[in-house]
C-alpha cells in the first residue's frame, strides 16, 4: 500500500519573544539592517517533538490527545500551513484541511458568493464549484438562506456551509480537526457518513478529535500524542485505552492534590479554625449540619482523624468503577482515653445530596474504650453508585453528637461507569425478557 | 522565486475572486452602494478645493487654473497609493484567520489590497473624465497613451512597497500607526495640492528623490497641462526603480513568509 502522509522526526518549535526585545529589534533592525538575524527567537516552546509516522493511502487515521498536546500543530504541519523546524513532512495528493470551517467567509456577502470564494481558496475552479453548487447547498441544508449575507447565519449554519464546501473539494487527503461537533446530531451523522464515503472511495482521512468513540469505530489506526510526542500508535481500541488510562492517572493525581490541599487548608492547628466549635449547641441531631454543603473541619479535638484514605482493590485511589469494592480507612488518635465515641461516614454527590450516611452508633456498636492511635476501616462491598464525583464526610463524635473531629466534604472520589444511567444509586440488577422480545445487541457487549 | 510566481499564476482565480469580494463587500449595506466609488473622490475634491480656494486662497500657484481639475489629477492616484499601502500593511494581520487555517500563498492578501484600490481608482476615472469634459481641456492621444504606462508603474511601485509593509507589519505592529502619519507627510511632500513650479530650488532635490512626485507630475502633465509629455525620462527611470522595489519587496516577503502563520 502506498503512503499518503509520511512524517520523519518532525519537530516544531514556537518562538516566544520578550516584549522589551521587540522594541530593541525594530530599532536595531532599522539602524544596522540586521533584520533577519534579529528575528531569531529568544525562547522556544516545543509544540511537536520528533514525531514520525506514516499514514497509508486510503486509511482513516485518528490523532488523540489532551488539549495542548500538539495535535493541531501537527495537522497544520501536514497541511503545509506551517513549516517544521526540523524533520520532513511528505504528502502525496491534494489536501483539503478542515482546520477551521468557513475560515475565509466574508460576513457581508451572501452564502452563495462565499461558497464560490471559499471553493476557489480551497483550490477549485469556478466551473467545478458551479457544478457542485447545488450539492453543496443541499448538503449544508441551507437552500432558503443561501442568498442572505453570511453575517445573518447562526454559528451552526456557518459551520455547516464551511464543512459542505470543504468536503466537496474532492481531496485525496482530508484533514479534519475537531469539526464533528458541528451542527446537531443529524448533521454529525451526515458528516460521518460523508467520511465513510470518502473511505470507501479510497481517500485518506486524518482526524483529530476528542470523540474517542469516533476514533474507535471509524479509524483504522490511531496515534496518541502527549506534550508533542507520540505516546502510542496502532490499533485504535488499544491506543484509546492507553490514552484513557493515562487520563485516569492524571485525574487521580489531580483529585488527590485537591484533597490534600483541602485537608491542609482546614487543619485545625488552631481551634478557631472554623464556623462551628465545641460549644455549639449539640442536640444530638447532626443531620442539621449534614445538608449544609460547605466544606470544612471542626470539633473539640479530644480525638482527631489524622488521615483518611479511600482504597480500591489495588490500594489508595480516587477512581472507581461503579460496583467496585471500596474501603474508607481513617487513622484516629486521642490524647486521653475516651469511652464515648462514634465513627461516622457519609457519601455526598456533587449536588450535595446525601447518598448514604451511617455511623457506629446507628449500627449499635457500644463504645468501650479508645486510646492512642488506631485505625478504622469501613468496607463497602459494592460501590453501586452512578457515574459522578462524590465527597465524603468522616467524623468522630460523642453519642450525643458533639464532634471531636468532623471532616466536612474534604475527601473526594470519582465513580466511572460505561453505562450512562441516571439517578444516584445503581441497584445491582438484571433484565430478563420472554422469548418473543428480542434485542439486536445483547447486553454486556 | 519562479516557482512562487507560477503558483501565483495558478491562484489568479483566487486573486480575482478576492478583489471582487473586496469591491462588493465594501459598499454592501450602504444606501448609495456602489455610487460611493464616485462620490468619495468628489467629496474629497470638494474639501480640498474649499480649503485652497476659500480658506487659503493665496497658497496655490498661478498656472493651476482650474484648480479643482489640477487637484483631481494628483489626488486620485494618491488616494490609490495611500489606501493601498494602509490596507496592505494591515492585510496579513486582518487575514490572519486565512493564513493560519487555509493553505494559500500569503502574498495574495497585500496584492488584493493593492488591486482593489486600483479598481477604486479606475471607477473614479469617469468622474475625472467628466471634469475634463466640463472644463473642455484639449487632450492629445499621444499624451494619453502614456497614461496606462504611468498606471502600470504606479502599480509596480505600490505592490513592491505593499509587500514590504505587509511582511514587516506582522513583526512590528508599530508600523501601522507610524504609516498613517508618514503618509500624511508624504502627501504634503508631493506636488499634488501645489504645482511643481512652486517648489523652491532647495526642495527640488527632495522632489526628485520622491517617486510619487514623478507619478503625480506625470498624471498632471498628461491630463492637465498642454502637451507634449516632457517627463518621460524621469518616468522611465521610476519604472526601473519600481521593478527593483517590487523585487526587493517580494524577496523580503518571501524571506519572512514562514513566520506569518505563527506571528499573526
Amino acid at each position: 500500500m502506498s503512503t499518503a502522509i509520511e512524517l520523519q522526526s518532525v519537530t516544531k518549535l514556537y518562538r516566544r519573544y520578550a516584549h522589551r526585545r521587540k522594541f530593541a529589534t525594530l530599532k536595531s533592525a532599522l539602524v544596522s539592517g540586521s533584520l533577519a538575524r534579529d528575528l531569531r527567537p529568544e525562547e522556544t516552546f516545543t509544540a511537536v517533538g520528533g514525531v514520525s509516522f506514516s499514514v497509508p493511502a486510503g486509511s482513516a487515521f485518528g490523532i488523540i490527545g489532551r488539549n495542548g498536546s500538539g495535535k493541531s500543530t501537527l495537522l497544520k504541519l501536514i497541511a503545509g500551513i506551517t513549516k517544521p523546524t526540523s524533520g520532513e513532512v511528505h504528502v502525496n495528493g491534494r489536501i483539503s484541511a478542515l482546520i477551521e470551517l468557513g475560515a475565509g467567509f466574508h460576513p457581508e456577502i451572501s452564502g452563495r458568493e462565499n461558497v464560490f470564494i471559499n471553493g476557489v481558496m480551497l483550490g477549485l475552479t469556478k466551473r467545478e464549484i458551479s457544478e457542485r453548487f447545488d450539492e453543496i447547498v443541499e448538503f449544508a441544508e441551507l437552500e432558503p438562506f443561501i442568498d442572505a449575507p453570511v453575517k445573518t447565519y447562526s454559528s451552526g449554519m456557518y459551520m455547516r456551509l464551511g464543512f459542505a464546501v470543504a468536503v466537496h473539494v474532492e481531496p485525496e487527503i482530508l484533514i479534519v480537526d475537531e469539526v464533528l461537533a458541528v451542527g446537531d446530531e443529524g448533521f454529525s451523522l451526515k458528516c460521518l457518513d460523508k467520511f465513510s464515503e470518502f473511505k470507501r472511495r479510497g481517500k485518506t482521512i486524518l482526524i483529530v478529535t476528542h470523540g474517542l468513540g469516533t476514533v474507535q469505530q471509524f479509524c483504522d489506526e490511531a496515534v496518541w500524542l502527549d506534550r508533542g510526542t507520540v505516546q502510542g500508535r496502532g490499533d485504535p481500541r488499544r491506543v484509546v485505552h492507553m490514552y484513557l488510562s493515562d487520563v485516569a492517572a492524571a485525574e487521580e493525581e489531580l483529585l488527590s492534590a485537591e484533597d490534600k490541599k483541602r485537608v491542609d487548608e482546614t487543619m485545625p492547628d488552631a481551634e478557631s479554625a472554623d464556623q462551628e466549635t465545641d460549644d455549639t449547641p449539640t442536640d444530638g441531631e447532626p443531620p442539621a449540619d449534614m445538608f449544609r454543603a460547605s466544606e470544612g473541619r471542626w470539633g473539640s479535638g479530644d480525638a482527631t482523624i489524622t488521615d483518611v484514605t479511600v482504597e480500591g482493590d489495588d490500594g489508595p485511589t480516587h477512581l472507581f468503577q461503579s460496583g467496585d469494592r471500596m474501603t474508607v480507612r481513617m487513622r484516629v488518635t486521642t490524647a486521653e482515653p475516651l469511652d464515648d465515641f462514634v465513627f461516622g461516614i457519609s457519601i455526598f454527590n456533587a449536588e450535595g445530596i446525601c447518598c448514604y450516611g451511617t455511623n457506629t452508633d446507628i449500627e449499635e456498636f457500644e463504645p468501650d474504650t479508645m486510646a492512642g492511635e488506631g485505625e478504622v476501616r469501613m468496607a463497602i462491598e459494592r460501590l453501586d453508585l452512578v457515574e459522578g464525583t462524590y465527597k465524603l464526610d468522616v467524623a468522630i463524635h460523642t453519642r450525643e453528637g458533639r464532634p471531636y473531629d468532623y471532616h466536612r466534604l474534604l475527601h473526594t472520589f470519582r465513580v466511572k461507569s460505561e453505562t450512562k444511567d441516571v439517578g444516584i444509586y445503581r441497584p445491582h440488577h438484571t433484565w430478563t425478557f420472554s422469548s418473543n422480545i428480542r434485542f439486536r445487541k445483547p447486553a454486556g457487549d | 522565486m519562479l516557482a512562487n510566481l507560477r503558483r501565483l499564476v495558478r491562484y489568479r482565480g483566487l486573486i480575482q475572486t478576492l478583489v471582487t469580494r473586496e469591491l462588493k463587500a465594501r459598499y454592501r449595506a450602504s444606501v448609495l452602494g456602489f455610487l460611493w466609488s464616485f462620490i468619495n473622490p468628489l467629496l474629497l475634491l470638494t474639501v480640498y478645493t474649499i480649503v485652497f480656494t476659500v480658506v487659503l486662497p493665496g497658497f496655490r500657484g498661478n498656472d493651476v487654473e482650474p484648480y479643482a481639475l489640477f487637484l483631481f489629477c494628483g489626488l486620485l492616484p494618491w488616494t490609490w497609493f495611500s489606501s493601498a499601502l494602509l490596507e496592505s500593511s494591515d492585510s496579513l494581520i486582518a487575514g490572519g484567520n486565512l493564513i493560519k487555517k487555509v493553505l494559500f500563498p500569503a502574498e495574495i492578501l497585500p496584492i488584493v489590497a493593492v488591486l482593489s484600490n486600483m479598481f477604486h481608482f479606475f471607477f473614479a476615472l469617469p468622474v475625472l473624465a467628466l471634469f475634463l469634459a466640463f472644463y473642455a481641456r484639449p487632450l492629445q492621444l499621444t499624451e494619453l497613451a502614456w497614461f496606462p504606462v504611468v498606471v502600470v508603474i504606479q502599480l509596480t511601485l505600490t505592490l513592491g512597497i505593499g509587500l514590504m509593509l505587509s511582511a514587516l507589519t506582522v513583526h512590528f505592529r508599530d508600523l501601522r500607526d507610524l504609516l498613517g502619519n508618514l503618509l500624511t507627510l508624504w502627501f504634503f511632500s508631493t506636488p499634488i495640492i501645489y504645482p511643481m513650479a512652486m517648489v523652491p530650488s532647495g526642495g527640488k532635490v527632495i522632489m526628485d528623490l520622491n517617486p510619487v512626485a514623478h507619478l503625480a507630475i506625470s498624471y498632471q502633465e498628461i491630463l492637465f497641462y498642454d502637451g507634449p509629455f516632457g517627463h518621460w525620462r524621469w518616468l522611465l527611470a521610476l519604472g526601473v526603480f519600481s521593478v527593483v522595489t517590487l523585487l526587493v519587496g517580494y524577496a523580503l516577503f518571501d524571506r519572512l513568509r514562514d513566520s506569518f502563520a505563527e506571528e499573526v
